[in-house]
């Protein structure tokens, strides 16, 4: 196998050269750093600096809250792609818009404003406070804020998917006699099952990350409302580059090790493509009603 | 799919089974419009209203404000190199990737989206790895005098990270759909490779990259993490415009925190609306 096929276009070589250079100067090599940091701590070190208890917390405290945060995104991303595709009604243009304000507010703007509203004084703060729920300064702020950035990833996700979705395959359950919510469930969830979990995935890793609608609602109390990029935050301005390092690879390696489960459960929801692709191998028994 | 054939689609089937019940369909729209209101809407209102509290003259002030104008500027500054870079670096990487097979594209792809998923705090940790007080790339600069961290280079360096790869990601699928066959006429018609370029591709991609520049642009401006970590918080002199939200918050001067916040809000507002009319428009919607 050649290197480059022929083609008759010029300019090949300098745009790749370009093209990796600029990668390597801007992306690869200062990355490269983080992973030697990391490999000159040794493991003895490497435990040491997140074995302890202010660090395990943060982590704690930021998966969990990212996992919340993309567990609520998926059900109502999935419903508001739904309405988007399916339905029709008015301020559709405007409201579809809307969906991707998280992507373009800067996350300094978000924050200071779901802190202002999910404050004691706040509109919606002052209502949850009457029902005795303190949502500022606590990590259902953190849950709240990370909903709010993860949203359009699990929309722009399935929307797609559900448009392509041909509707001969609902009409063809709905003709062999499946009932509404049967033909949902069977035909159309597993088509969008793993765009979904991708979806899932870009909110869950977006959230573990988060810093800047974070850190106003949060409150940032140590041991209950800290996150973990808040964490290295502190121990760069405490000159701490071994514990912020090793704070950092905590978080890169454990988010891996998840997206590697959440792709792998992606691959296993796979399974139903090849089935609900072919009307005529769906033998579920309830399907027949 | 347009909402009139959707509608006709539904008409012809002419029964409820391939959709839902009118109550069930009256509920989920609520749902998911209350949901948008409530988390989307609601903060976005927060803002012009919090920056509109103490009347138009308090919000005049506080963005006529010496420090505040000095964010602005800074802020527009290190945009207007990361942007142009990335810009750059987009279009030959799309040129390379899209118009020519070679082993090691997936790979080369894999790497161009690695910035998206690295946490905005950790790009600058890696440039303060770098080019701190005991960084593996500091003695490069010691004979100059050269400041990366605490000064305008880094603040540039890590908005070109993670605006990385936003332009390239938007012009590689187009380009790969437009295929090379208008660029190889131009050639046998005589024309040469920049010409072809000027004259064919350009053309061809320019509301694709109008859109790449845009999300590049927003983010670039907004970007809080990354550049809070690499810019020291010198007020009126490394602060950009998000930082400055952040100042004037924390001081508890809350109505020039949200009158700053409101031009970055404007500026999402702005960049919303131009991305709904090229969609609109020319079709770009992944």
């Amino acid at each position: 196998m050649k290197f480059k096929t022929k083609s008759p276009l010029p300019g090949f070589a300098p745009a790749l050269f370009y093209t990796v250079l600029y990668l390597a100067l801007i992306v690869v090599i200062p990355l490269s750093g983080l992973f030697f940091k990391t490999a000159e701590l040794g493991l003895a070190q490497f435990w040491d600096l997140i074995s302890g208890e202010r660090v395990t917390h943060a982590l704690t405290i930021s998966f969990t809250t990212a996992l919340a945060a993309a567990i609520i995104n998926a059900v109502f991303g999935l419903i508001i792609a739904w309405v988007f595709v399916r339905y029709d009604f008015t301020g559709k243009g405007l409201f579809d818009a809307i969906i991707d304000l998280p992507f373009a507010l800067p996350t300094a703007v978000a924050g200071i404003a779901l802190s202002t509203l999910y404050s004691g004084s706040g509109w919606l703060g002052n209502l949850f406070n009457r029902v005795g729920i303190e949502i500022a300064f606590t990590p259902i702020g953190i849950v709240i804020a990370l909903t709010f950035i993860g949203l359009p990833f699990v929309v722009r996700s399935v929307e797609p998917v559900l448009r392509e979705l041909e509707k001969e395959l609902e009409e063809a359950a709905a003709s062999l006699g499946a009932k509404r919510w049967q033909t949902l469930y069977h035909v159309v969830f597993p088509t969008l099952l793993p765009a979904l979990l991708s979806g899932f995935a870009l909110a869950f890793a977006r959230g573990v990350g988060e810093y800047g609608s974070v850190i106003f609602i949060a409150g940032n109390v140590p041991y209950v409302s800290e996150v973990a990029p808040l964490l290295i935050v502190i121990k760069l301005e405490e000159y701490d580059y071994a514990g912020a390092t090793a704070v950092a690879a905590a978080m890169l390696l454990i988010s891996f090790v998840l997206l590697i489960l959440i792709n792998a459960l992606q691959a296993w929801s796979q399974r139903y493509k090849a089935s609900s692709g072919n009307v005529n191998t769906v033998p579920d028994k309830e399907f027949v009603a | 799919m347009s909402p009139s054939t959707q509608t006709n689609i539904i008409k012809v089937a002419g029964h409820s089974a391939i959709s839902e019940g009118k109550l069930t369909r009256w509920a989920l729209t609520t749902i998911a419009l209350s949901f948008l209101v409530l988390f989307l809407l609601l903060p976005l209102f927060t803002v012009f209203a919090e920056a509109l509290r103490n009347g138009w003259q308090t919000y005049g002030k506080a963005l006529s404000d010496a420090d505040g104008l000095a964010a602005i500027k800074l802020t527009i500054i290190a945009s207007a190199i990361a942007v142009p870079m990335n810009l750059i670096f987009g279009v030959a990487a799309a040129w390379a990737i899209a118009k020519f097979e070679f082993r090691g594209k997936v790979l080369l792809t894999t790497l161009i989206d690695l910035p998206f998923s690295v946490s905005p705090v950790v790009t600058g940790l890696i440039f303060v790895l770098m080019f701190g007080a005991s960084g593996w790339a500091a003695p490069l600069l010691d004979n100059t005098d050269i400041q990366i961290l605490f000064a305008l280079p880094g603040i540039v360096l890590v908005s070109i990270f993670v605006t990385f790869p936003f332009i390239a990601r938007e012009l590689i699928p187009l380009m790969q759909e437009q295929g090379s066959d208008e660029e190889q006429a131009a050639l046998s018609l005589g024309a040469n490779g920049w010409q072809t370029f000027w004259h064919v591709t350009l053309p061809n991609i320019r509301w694709g990259l109008l859109y790449g520049v845009l999300l590049c642009n927003a983010r670039a401006m907004g970007e809080f993490g990354a550049v809070s970590v690499v810019s020291g918080h010198i007020r009126g002199e490394t602060n950009t415009l998000p930082l400055h939200v952040e100042i004037l918050y924390n001081e508890y001067n809350f109505a020039a925190a949200f009158a700053m916040a409101s031009i970055l809000a404007c500026l999402a507002l702005v960049t919303l609306a131009i991305k709904a009319v090229l969609e609109k428009a020319h079709g770009l919607k992944h």
